[in-house]
């Protein structure tokens, strides 16, 4: 039971940070737009709350945790916002190829994050020296409603609230997506921008929107990240990218839908952690297992191609720029 | 008052794209409760003069009006609120979507869908003009005449008084044509002024009150339908008198050339594309095969030129001039070059199977020809001067033919390069799939042309076509499919058009009787249109 809680606990967290970025990105792909810059945009998301709550403790005295934790979470959707603004101005403005946009704002991001993270580091004192504790212990407060140390209470209530607000969002998505004129006519521009134009539809506002949007929330990602399962600080282990390319693999396994990615973020979650919990692995036998959720995902790749459903398929248009004007 | 007669008035209407003038100084009226038919080649600019209604465009120069007031068009939303509304050609419908979902995508009426509102005004609709619509099925599920009928109660229901249809027809069958023109007529008498696009002269002639005709950009001229004729219509068409008759001589000697036996193939998830067909093609003969769009067309071409697997009952044998028999089936393209069969395929997808857009017209001859190097490099004369050879012979319209990629010449002058490849090879089997799709009346004729010359020559053309007009002007004998069966073979020379239509949709030949009826279904204008 021990061991199943833990890697229950495990898994959440992992699958918290995978399902902020692949829901972030089924909203940008449903406008057709694939931006493979989800590692890179989850990153500007994670330095960047980490840069605003670690000024605003520094300069305040009396600094309190909510508002670092709000100032955190504005500088996190703003930044992440931002890269995904670069991005849909190069792809859907300048209509640059989305697949080379995508993947050099993953290196831009990345790079960007290390570097400011790096620099922190010196300003903190050292390597592992940032601390940002109040913000940090906000994003870190679980829920005390049960017996403190129960199951139910280690399975359900143990987490941050980002935890929660990542399956509020997934629920929210899908109903938007599919209940309501934004969310029709926003499908309508993935499938056929095209159509969706002669029907009155203004492609260009919702993909950006969408682009900018979505962005914003596979920020949280990286945020989740930093300030909840590292505890308010930067590491330089790469595992942001792991898990940003995991969330992009997310959105292709839950066929584009958003309540298949919650479960599907945890699988992919535990999938990443089941190694700890397979006795007499050595280091290299590890390594067999961390390739698990991509080969899950390839699995469903090949399942839904050959099922065939036309509603298991990516947006039609996904990866191509639209020009009206274009014979 | 006389602004008040017209429902659209354009004024010195202007449109550039780049350098190419694409409309020039347009005055064109549409009076209202009218059916006026907007004529021209390919290329003449109709269908951009009409985007620039619909709001897919913007003038350059000039003014349109609306119901007499100025108007100005920016966006398709503009067009709605104008109560314009454009059936484009290629229709824009979101496949995954339901066809209540289509009809309501952008107007944002409800912040949540309400599908039952919809469901109910689209039973009003269909009930006023007698059309048939299910909310609630998928348009990837629809046939090509049911996603029609969307497209025009979508514009119904968006409110449009003046309707634009773009070449409608072209995707129809016989029937299906009369009962659109039915809705059509419908439509008329309930006071909506409407523009159709077409092709067909017959049709203008059939449906229309009024035709005018552009020609490269230009406007020609307008005229009321019963004061003109087809032959006065394409002469203005075209700037000069053209023949529209085609030439079927027949030929001195029709042997067997290719026989084709059980043909059966089935697609990779087990639906049967073709059932049992069996059928002779002849040398000196054209073999024409009719057939609703997707009736297994495609998969009869390829399965001969060995692009699809047969079942193991079927039998493809080839029989060479001199009688010797040779069974093809199982044979891969290249087994096929390598015995000697001069097999050519003209194919219905241009740039997916017959030509690199990416390549000029030479590297795009040099394709077909450069197994016949023997040395490591590759021979560029022979293709080169091949190329100039199908450039001077068919008048293909290009800058350069070794610089300019194909993807650049319109799409007249890119089928004549492929069929000009395609005849080059000398072949003893042609085979063509929808080989005048998308061209203009005067192409047309120079291809029609040039496979009867092949025939003369003694080469068994098959001919895969979608305008019956032609198919019974042209082919000797045609083989009509009726999803993936053989519905009949006939006699080219002694066939009706209503014949033909019946059966593509019926298995079989029709009866008197039903011939008849489908005579008598013209068109009944309903009593009890409301005002």
């Amino acid at each position: 039971m021990t061991q199943f809680i833990s890697l229950f606990t495990t898994a959440v967290s992992f699958g918290t940070v995978i399902m902020f970025g692949a829901m972030g990105e089924i909203l940008t792909e449903k406008s057709g737009q694939l931006n493979l810059g989800v590692p890179g945009i989850m990153y500007l998301g994670g330095i960047a709350g980490l840069i605003g709550a670690f000024l605003y403790e520094l300069n305040n005295p009396a600094a309190n945790g909510t508002v670092g934790m709000l100032i955190a979470l504005g500088c996190a959707l703003a930044a992440a916002a931002l890269g995904g603004l670069i991005y849909a101005f190069l792809t859907i403005t300048l209509r640059a190829n989305q697949n080379v946009t995508g993947l050099t704002l993953t290196i831009f991001g990345s790079g960007l994050a290390n570097f400011f993270g790096g620099s922190l580091n010196k300003m903190a004192g050292g390597v592992g020296q940032i601390s940002v504790a109040l913000t940090s212990r906000v994003f870190c407060k679980t829920l005390t409603i049960t017996e403190p140390l129960g199951a139910v209470h280690k399975l359900f209530f143990n987490f941050g609230y980002m935890t929660y607000l990542a399956i509020a969002l997934a629920i929210l998505l899908s109903w938007v997506l599919n209940r309501t004129s934004v969310g029709l006519n926003l499908r309508a521009v993935g499938e056929n921008p095209a159509t969706a134009d002669a029907a009155g539809i203004n492609v260009t506002k919702y993909k950006y929107l969408s682009t900018c949007a979505g962005a914003a929330i596979s920020g949280l990602g990286g945020l989740y990240y930093v300030m909840d399962y590292i505890n308010g600080t930067w590491a330089n282990d790469g595992n942001i990218e792991a898990l940003g390319w995991l969330a992009v693999a997310l959105v292709i396994f839950a066929t584009w839908k958003p309540l298949r990615a919650v479960w599907g973020a945890y699988l992919f979650g535990a999938l990443c952690w089941l190694y700890n919990f397979i006795p007499g692995l050595n280091r290299s036998s590890q390594e067999i297992f961390k390739m698990l959720p991509y080969a899950v995902t390839i699995i469903v790749l090949i399942t839904v191609s050959l099922r065939h459903k036309r509603e298991d398929q990516p947006p039609q248009s996904l990866g191509l720029a639209y020009f009206r004007e274009e014979r | 008052m006389k602004h008040l007669e017209y429902a659209i008035e354009l004024r010195n209407i202007t449109k550039r794209f780049g350098k190419v003038v694409a409309n020039h100084n347009i005055n064109l009226g549409l009076k209202k409760g009218e059916i006026l038919s907007l004529l021209g080649e390919n290329g003449s600019g109709k269908t951009t003069l009409m985007n620039m209604l619909s709001g897919i465009y913007y003038p350059d120069e000039g003014e349109i009006f609306v119901d007499g007031k100025l108007a100005e068009i920016r966006s398709p939303k503009d067009a709605f609120d104008l109560h314009i509304g454009m059936i484009h050609q290629h229709f824009k419908l979101v496949d995954v979507l339901t066809a209540a979902e289509n009809i309501i995508l952008g107007l944002n009426e409800k912040t949540v869908v309400d599908l039952k509102g919809v469901r109910k005004a689209v039973r009003e609709i269909c009930d006023r003009y007698g059309f048939v619509v299910e909310p609630d099925k998928k348009v990837y599920d629809m046939s090509v005449s049911e996603k029609q009928t969307l497209e025009i109660v979508k514009v119904l229901y968006r409110g449009a008084d003046i309707l634009i249809l773009d070449e409608p027809t072209a995707v129809l069958t016989p029937q299906e044509t009369r009962k659109l023109f039915a809705v059509m007529r419908n439509m008329r008498a309930d006071g909506k002024s409407i523009v159709i696009i077409t092709h067909k002269l017959h049709e203008v002639m059939e449906i229309s009150d009024r035709v005018a005709v552009l020609r490269k950009g230009e406007y020609i001229g307008d005229i009321p339908t019963s004061e003109t004729n087809p032959q006065q219509l394409t002469d203005m068409m075209v700037g000069r008198a053209v023949r529209l008759n085609i030439d079927r001589p027949q030929a001195d000697e029709v042997t067997e050339r290719l026989r084709v036996e059980h043909l059966t193939v089935t697609d990779i998830e087990g639906v049967k594309k073709l059932d049992d067909v069996s059928f002779t093609a002849n040398a000196g003969e054209i073999l024409g095969i009719a057939g609703i769009a997707g009736s297994g067309q495609k998969e009869l071409l390829e399965a001969i030129a060995g692009l699809q697997q047969a079942a193991p009952e079927s039998k493809i044998t080839y029989i060479e001039p001199d009688g010797k028999e040779l069974l093809m089936n199982g044979m891969k393209p290249i087994e096929i070059i390598k015995k000697g069969i001069l097999l050519s395929f003209v194919p219905e997808d241009r740039f997916g199977m017959g030509l690199v857009g990416g390549m000029t017209i030479t590297q795009n001859v040099m394709l077909r020809s450069y197994r016949r190097g023997k040395s490591p490099l590759l021979d560029q004369q022979f293709p080169k001067k091949l190329a100039e050879k199908i450039v001077n012979d068919l008048e293909v319209v290009t800058p350069d033919i070794n610089r300019i990629p194909l993807r650049r010449l319109s799409g007249g002058n890119v089928q004549k390069v492929l069929v000009g490849r395609e005849i080059e090879q000398s072949p003893t089997v042609l085979m063509t799939a929808y080989a005048v799709r998308g061209l203009d009346i005067n192409t047309s004729y120079t291809i029609y042309n040039l496979l009867t010359e092949q025939k003369m020559k003694g080469v068994a053309v098959i001919y895969v076509g979608e305008d019956l007009d032609v198919l019974l002007e042209l082919c000797d004998r045609i083989l009509v499919l009726c999803a993936g069966k053989v519905s009949g073979i006939v006699d080219g020379r002694a066939t009706t058009k209503e014949e033909v239509g019946l059966m593509m949709t019926h298995l079989g030949k029709p009866s008197e009787q039903e011939l008849r009826e489908s005579e008598q279904t013209d068109a009944p204008v309903h009593e009890e249109v409301k005002a």
